[in-house]
């Protein structure tokens, strides 16, 4: 049996929303590419597994079906439905483990212990695997066995593509970063023309395409594209320190649909770019912008799809920041104001810069009032992963944001903050639903609108 | 050949040897297999100390203990339970000392270098019935908890059975239970025991070895990002 679905050009894109995606959710095409049912399932399977190691297998062998996952996870909070249960969100792949791959796999197959995967199952648990995950690791935190949970979602999600079975907004941003080098329509002219107006706008010297440079600066395309002051704030920072920077128009866009998505491909594609332009420019740091899944992929990921130990430092802006208040370079002038922070998943949780905004926050002389749960455990926005770009998944990712909004609540702090634009405009997103008065901010404009000039 | 001969001779050698051959296998053919190397640059280069997320997650976080108290003091409860009655019970340690010396021709003071502690058969009793307790707790809660009856299957459910069944007909041949004759109690005991060791190596029990795997790998790959543990 052969499923039609649709072969086409990516869809036109929205950007006056709060959040960006695509113009027509209305018309999905969740399925992609056309292939025996079969063939759907065989390859979901193999790219699965393509680079299952010895870790995951041990994940997968480690399962004890006790449910506690299911506490951590944001979805399951707020729905109590057991299907967010996360490591139900494997259970086809843990099923192919078994009966495919496993040390028992002869016997699993010859008594028709675990039965084959199907494909109607992959496509009901497609909205499991993207709609209803994060990949924030929370779960993974959880778990009494260890597993880490969100790196089996991701691996899962890699399946799922080669199988033509992601949700048509992912696919559809993935394909446009693939063809246009941006996943938003950041391209190089865009980008170029937008640094130009920027720098006239805002009388600020933004460096392009410096032949050599120490440091390059990257930006995520949600910035480029809905918060351009982002952009500046990053030029007045770098000139304030003196750095020798610069914007390169082959390296700069550092979102990375393909690691949302699951496309390998496109993955590796993007974060060459941005490896070779940090090599052609001779720099000796990378900085990534204020993007989750940016550090994930460069910062923790580059490397490995290099080949190789990167020639180069990889740091997020935040990382940066409080490196610069440390040495003494940077300094700022007081915030008077109560501050809480929403720590980004893959920056801190799973990223490991924990401190370092609350450095930056810190020297701003701001009132820190942490959430509850806070740092590692706290509530992701609900909005990453690829989620705030799927139309199919807002009326569940808004009830997860209910859980945002009391914690932000409960400090009574005067202004959030976050070093995410992916958070950010899940929160702006989730500020016009709910018609909420609390507006997110973004730690590296604070800085830049507080640049302590020296007297001397 | 009587049930008591059987279950002591034949049926505890070839659990024995499936165990055995059965664990090494799922073992071997997990870890037998390829890994990457991570060549991002660390943010801690000893990750070796994210090894210390083995112990570190036997206690659940603050921020989660809420949701997970149940299972948590459950599972404690039959775990304890369970591997005191096993490893402190004089009988168990007199058979231990028996194996030990078909073995390698020693007891296990020869074999370890002390002498193997035992628990007054009063404390082995109580431990026992709480383990049970717990255990029938756990499958209630299986039953009735939309998460744990949804990614239920009958691996979950006969680990259960093989586990409570040996603390169920040792505690019945300890009592003498019934007035049957203590040589059939002491049968069915064994093979239930058996019946443990035969699935052990293909079921979840498996995490017996597994969990400290699962949780060093992860806490070193964690540790290695500075990332919460």
């Amino acid at each position: 049996m052969t499923t039609t679905t649709h072969t086409r050009k990516p869809e036109a894109l929205e950007f006056d929303k709060p959040r960006v995606s695509i113009a027509k959710p209305e018309y999905r095409f969740d399925m992609q590419g056309e292939m025996p049912e079969t063939e759907r399932v065989e390859r979901a399977m193999k790219s699965f597994v393509k680079d299952f190691g010895r870790t995951a297998a041990i994940y997968m062998e480690s399962c004890i079906h006790c449910g506690m996952c299911a506490e951590a996870c944001h979805f399951y909070e707020v729905t109590k439905d057991p299907k967010y249960t996360p490591i139900w969100k494997l259970e086809p792949f843990k099923q192919a483990y078994k009966r495919e791959y496993g040390p028992f796999a002869v016997i699993y197959r010859a008594l028709n212990l675990k039965a084959k995967v199907t494909v109607e199952q992959l496509q009901a648990w497609q909205q499991l695997i993207y709609d209803s995950c994060t990949v924030c690791g929370r779960c993974s935190l959880m778990c009494p066995m260890g597993i880490d949970i969100a790196t089996l979602v991701s691996q899962a999600r890699h399946g799922m593509y080669n199988a033509g079975l992601i949700p048509h907004e992912l696919w559809a941003v993935t394909e446009r970063a693939r063809l246009e080098g941006s996943p938003l329509g950041a391209t190089p002219k865009v980008f170029e023309d937008r640094l130009e107006w920027l720098a006239d706008d805002h009388e600020v010297e933004i460096p392009v395409d410096r032949e050599n440079a120490d440091v390059l600066c990257t930006m995520s395309s949600i910035e480029i594209m809905k918060y351009p002051d982002s952009v500046v704030a990053t030029a007045r920072i770098m000139n304030h320190l003196g750095v020798d920077w610069t914007f390169r128009l082959d390296g700069y866009e550092a979102t990375n649909f393909g690691l949302l998505a699951g496309n390998s491909a496109a993955q590796k594609q993007l974060t060459m770019k941005l490896i070779e332009a940090a090599v052609s420019c001779g720099a000796k740091t990378l900085i990534l912008p204020e993007c989750g899944h940016a550090y994930t992929a460069l910062r923790w990921m580059g490397a490995n799809m290099y080949g190789e130990p990167l020639p180069f430092k990889v740091q997020h802006i935040a990382e940066f920041l409080a490196e610069q208040v440390h040495a003494g370079r940077l300094r700022l002038k007081k915030v008077p104001k109560s501050v809480t922070f929403h720590d980004p998943c893959q920056v801190v949780r799973r990223g490991g810069a924990i401190e370092a905004p609350r450095e930056v926050l810190k020297a701003l002389g701001v009132e820190l009032r942490e959430m509850f749960p806070t740092r590692g455990t706290n509530w992701c926005c609900g909005g990453g992963g690829g989620v705030v770009a799927n139309h199919r998944a807002d009326e569940l990712r808004y009830k997860t944001f209910r859980i945002k909004m009391e914690q932000i609540e409960e400090t009574g702090a005067e202004i959030p903050v976050t070093t995410c634009a992916n958070c950010r405009q899940t929160f702006d997103d989730g500020q016009a639903h709910f018609k909420w008065d609390t507006k997110m901010h973004s730690l590296l404009e604070l800085v830049a609108d507080n640049l302590l000039e020296d007297e001397a | 050949m009587s049930l008591l001969e059987f279950a002591r001779g034949p049926a505890l050698q070839w659990s024995i040897t499936i165990f055995i051959v059965g664990v090494l296998w799922r073992l071997l053919g997990v870890f037998l297999l390829r890994t990457k190397k991570d060549l991002s640059e660390p943010r801690n280069p000893a990750a070796w100390k994210g090894l210390r997320l083995i112990a570190l997650r036997s206690w659940p976080r603050r921020e989660f203990l809420e949701g997970t108290a149940f299972g948590e003091v459950m599972g404690y409860a039959f775990h304890v339970g369970f591997l005191v009655s096993l490893f402190f019970f004089t009988p168990h340690v007199l058979f231990f000392a028996d194996v030990a010396r078909g073995l390698f021709g020693t007891d296990l003071r020869g074999l370890i270098g002390v002498g193997w502690p035992t628990l007054p058969n009063g404390i082995i009793t109580l431990l026992s019935a709480v383990a049970i307790a717990a255990l029938v707790a756990v499958l209630i809660h299986r039953f009735v908890n939309p998460v744990k009856r949804l990614i239920s299957n009958f691996d979950d459910y006969f680990s259960w059975f093989v586990t409570i069944a040996p603390l169920a007909t040792g505690m019945a041949a300890f009592s003498h239970l019934a007035g049957w004759p203590y040589e059939r109690l002491l049968a069915f005991h064994l093979l239930s025991v058996e019946l443990l060791l035969v699935w052990f190596p293909f079921g979840k029990l498996m995490h017996a070895f597994t969990i400290f795997a699962a949780r060093g790998a992860t806490g070193m790959i964690f540790e290695r990002r500075g990332a919460s543990l």
